[in-house]
């Protein structure tokens, strides 16, 4: 069960209200994604905390509804 | 196995090697692009460490996301400290982040083979 992007996008918009997210569409089968996020609520968080944020952000979709996201996560430059 | 049973199985796992993969399919074998990439990096960079295939047992696979909250396979383990999965791990591998950890970890690897080599 494949997900939108649009769909993808306002899940990570809605969780992280600052961010700016990039997202490519890597299969065209609404399967595999990359993301980019760069918010500031990652300020002091490890890698795998920051990543684990975006999983919390899809409400447990990922790895069931969306089977591959290439993600990578960036705090903003002051 | 139940979840009690499968969450005793994994630390097991974690506790007795240094380094641990959970990945799909075997080191050889793998049966994931994702899966594929963690084993071609620690391959390359000459890390001993054992694979589990979560495909053998279902609920190792579901088990391991609860464990570690992380909702994909694979899953890398370096002396009982959850890394990530392929993002990271590719993340740590370019960056050298993921050598430093070997070397402050004590864990030996191929030192010829680092991305500044």
């Amino acid at each position: 069960m494949p997900m939108e992007q649009s769909v993808l996008e306002s899940l990570i918009a809605d969780a992280f209200p600052d961010a700016k997210i990039e997202i490519n569409d890597l299969a065209g089968d609404g399967d595999h994604y990359a993301a980019h996020v760069v918010s500031s609520a990652f300020k002091g968080k490890s890698r795998v905390q920051q990543h684990q944020m975006v999983y919390d952000a899809l409400k447990g979709q990922m790895g069931d509804v969306l089977h591959a996201l290439a993600l990578t996560t960036a705090v903003p430059q002051d | 196995m139940s979840s009690q049973e499968v969450n005793d199985w994994i630390r097991k796992q974690i506790a007795n090697n240094d380094v641990v993969l959970f990945m799909k399919g075997t080191k050889k074998f793998p049966q994931c692009g994702f899966s594929g990439q963690i084993t071609q990096i620690l391959n390359y960079i000459g890390v001993d460490y054992a694979d589990v295939n979560v495909l053998d047992d279902m609920s190792v696979r579901e088990g391991i996301k609860e464990f570690s909250n992380w909702p994909t396979i694979p899953q890398l383990y370096v002396k009982g400290e959850f890394q990530g999965g392929c993002d990271i791990v590719k993340e740590m591998f370019q960056d050298g982040s993921l050598m430093q950890l070997f070397e402050e970890k004590g864990v030996a690897y191929d030192k010829s083979k680092t991305m500044s080599a």
